[in-house]
């Protein structure tokens, strides 16, 4: 192993000379960046030599090249005395490279970024709100036209997607929804005790669970599962100009990636809400049977007297709105996405809690409207 | 493994799926020397690479790097070796998310105990190196043309000042004079530090200047071996097809 870098001086004719010895090497980064910081006295002239350096890579360079400027910033005369050969290009390509402009940073007062700031997310919000209705649009037009000549609906894909997103899903959804309706249930039966309401239980948990927590528990499934995965899909074949590749070809991306994704989202939500419904009253009726004291035949009765269509219907109507606006979140953020990974993330995240919110949001002017229709 | 050897590749064979695209290889390369490595299409020369460097798993063999094997290699003598080994992919492999200067000075924040100006300053004096102005080096991966991912891969794997430098094709797609200025530069690097460049190859104009031997693979084995001329002289039909093909007569190489 040889020696780390070291500076050796000497007075020679025709001014100092500093000679550089041993390893000018990007393993003694820490020694290079101490050498190059070295403080000057000023003398008259200086040769900086580097004929004993042992090894020399662009680190030692740069570090001779750094300490070249600081003598000349200290007013003295310096040189570096560079032998005519290979090395002669590493000295160039660094010399070029410190001699840059210092880079002009934009520079504000706290205040003024924060209103930049407000009044970027304002125009984001608008032009996210702009190409909301684009796509809506172009997916409504889409569809039309698919309705036309049914061939152009792409119904093999969406077939695939419903696959993925609806029976896939129904497990793991028939499962949290199962545990969901036992919760509730429990809950019911502890509490309602107490006023000897235990028969109301039964009304308790299927209106909740038809009209609500059915539909939500489903949506927000989609919008975590399916969601986030149309997101990562259609973002990463942004990244790879997968998209730009289908535009050169004439087709168009809504047509062929995002209808047939949304249409399967719009089918498999009201089949999942039926799953999802229909575990979550049998994890009721379990609840009821061991926890409750209430015989199966008991809860059947009273779920029979509880349910009405009219609350199925409520959780059907809802779930295919929920859909499409999960699918043209997930769609949208989606097509946003830049060249790097890091945006691919920030879509995906953007989407499932974007798509959870407008669920929360759509779910509230439903309880309006119902509530209006008498429903 | 012989004295002087900084990598040895013995009887190496690796298969993905049902193929065996390596069948067999052995070579070693001495320190300092430019080996071209060239190929058909197809023919493995991105697996190998890949190989040597345990990004893929190997079926069998032995393969060397500055003395170490890398699947039994201790985590301390891979970081060395991940330290003195600079690789650069075919497709650039930038990280997408940090600028052009970011990526060329990861490394050596990694490695390197030095100060942001320093890491600044040298990675700009490689983006220039390998011909880029300092206008792009605050431009993300995504920004910027293909011949300049190429540079600035270049310019990533040249960030530590390797002792080895394992390029992917490293001046396909550039044009003529860039792809000049990446040779200019191997050859510098090669005289000023004693590097060992190992680099996959399509360009008849590299081989020709700046490799000092170039290694023929064909059907998973290396079928020659020597400079430029044992090139022409071999008896190979693909060989011949290959050097002595058109595009070999107007790179004149003989
Ligand atoms: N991950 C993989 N799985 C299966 N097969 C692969 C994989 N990567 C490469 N191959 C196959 O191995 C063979 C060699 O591929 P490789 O990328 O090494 O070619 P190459 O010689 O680098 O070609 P080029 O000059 O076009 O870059 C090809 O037939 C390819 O199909
Ligand atoms: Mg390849």
């Amino acid at each position: 192993m040889a020696a780390g870098p070291s500076l050796r001086s000497n007075p020679g004719p025709g001014g100092a000379v500093l000679s550089a010895q041993g390893d000018w090497t990007a393993a003694h980064a820490c020694d290079l960046e101490r050498l190059a910081r070295a403080p000057f006295a000023p003398v008259g002239k200086l040769t900086i030599s580097i004929e004993s350096v042992d090894r020399l890579d662009t680190f030692g360079v740069w570090a001779l090249e750094r300490l070249r400027r600081c003598a000349a910033e200290a007013g003295v005369d310096a040189q570096l005395a560079i032998p005519q050969d290979a090395r002669a290009d590493l000295f160039a390509g660094v010399e070029k490279a410190l001699s840059r402009a210092p880079p002009q940073v934009a520079r504000g007062d706290a205040l003024t970024k924060w209103l930049e700031r407000v009044g970027l997310s304002t125009q984001n919000f608008s032009a996210d709100f702009t190409a909301f209705l684009d796509l809506v649009g172009r997916l409504t037009y889409c569809f039309w036209q698919g309705l036309r000549s049914p061939s152009r609906l792409r119904l093999r894909s969406a077939v695939h997607h419903l696959d993925r997103t609806g029976l896939r899903a129904t497990p793991i959804i028939a499962l949290m929804c199962f545990l969901i309706g036992c919760i509730l249930a429990q809950q019911g039966f502890f509490h309602f005790q107490r006023f000897g309401a235990t028969n109301y239980v039964v009304d308790l948990v299927t209106i909740l669970v038809l009209r609500e927590i059915g539909v939500l528990l489903v949506t927000i499934m989609v919008a975590g599962r399916s969601g986030s995965a149309y997101t990562a899909e259609i973002g990463s074949m942004k990244m790879r100009e997968e998209i730009d590749a289908l535009r050169t070809m004439g087709l168009d991306p809504i047509e062929y990636l995002i209808l047939p994704r949304i249409l399967a989202l719009i089918v498999a939500a009201p089949l999942l809400t039926i799953v999802g419904n229909g575990a979550a009253l049998y994890g009721a009726g379990v609840v009821a049977a061991t926890y409750g004291d209430m015989s199966p035949a008991v809860y059947l009765e009273r779920l029979h007297e509880a349910a009405s269509h009219i609350d199925l219907e409520v959780g059907l109507i809802k779930a295919p709105v929920m859909a499409f606006v999960i699918g043209v979140v997930a769609a949208l953020e989606g097509m946003k996405v830049q060249g790097s990974a890091e945006s691919l993330g920030l879509g995906a995240t953007a989407s499932v809690v974007r798509s959870i919110f407008f669920v929360i949001v759509l779910d509230g002017v439903f309880a309006v409207l119902f509530a209006a229709v008498g429903m | 493994m012989e004295a002087n050897e900084v990598i040895s590749v013995n009887d190496l064979r690796v298969a993905l799926g049902e193929r065996e695209v390596i069948r067999g290889l052995s070579f070693g390369v001495r320190r300092g020397e430019i080996i071209g490595l060239v190929g058909a299409s197809g023919s493995g020369k991105t697996v190998l690479l890949r190989t040597m460097l345990g990004l893929l798993p190997k079926t069998s063999g032995v393969v060397e790097i500055m003395g170490v094997r890398l699947e039994q290699a201790t985590a301390e003598q891979s970081r060395r070796v991940g330290e003195r080994c600079g690789m650069m992919f075919q497709q650039g492999a930038l990280f997408s998310s940090l600028t052009l200067r970011e990526n060329v000075e990861f490394p050596m924040r990694e490695y390197l105990r030095g100060s942001d100006a320093m890491y600044a300053d040298v990675a700009l004096a490689k983006l220039g190196m390998v011909g880029l102005s300092v206008v792009d080096a605050d431009k993300l991966p995504s920004e910027i043309s293909g011949g300049m991912t190429k540079r600035v891969a270049i310019a990533r794997a040249l960030a530590l000042d390797p002792d080895i430098l394992f390029l992917d094709e490293p001046t396909s797609g550039l044009d003529p004079i860039a792809a000049g200025e990446i040779d200019r530069l191997i050859r510098t690097l090669q005289r000023v530090l004693n590097l060992t460049v190992f680099m996959v190859t399509h360009d008849l104009n590299s081989l020709k200047s700046v490799c000092t031997r170039i290694l023929a693979l064909y059907d998973g084995r290396i079928i020659a071996q020597g400079d430029i001329r044992d090139m022409l002289a071999f008896d190979h039909p693909w060989l011949s097809a290959y050097f002595r093909g058109e595009r070999g007569r107007a790179a004149q190489l003989s």
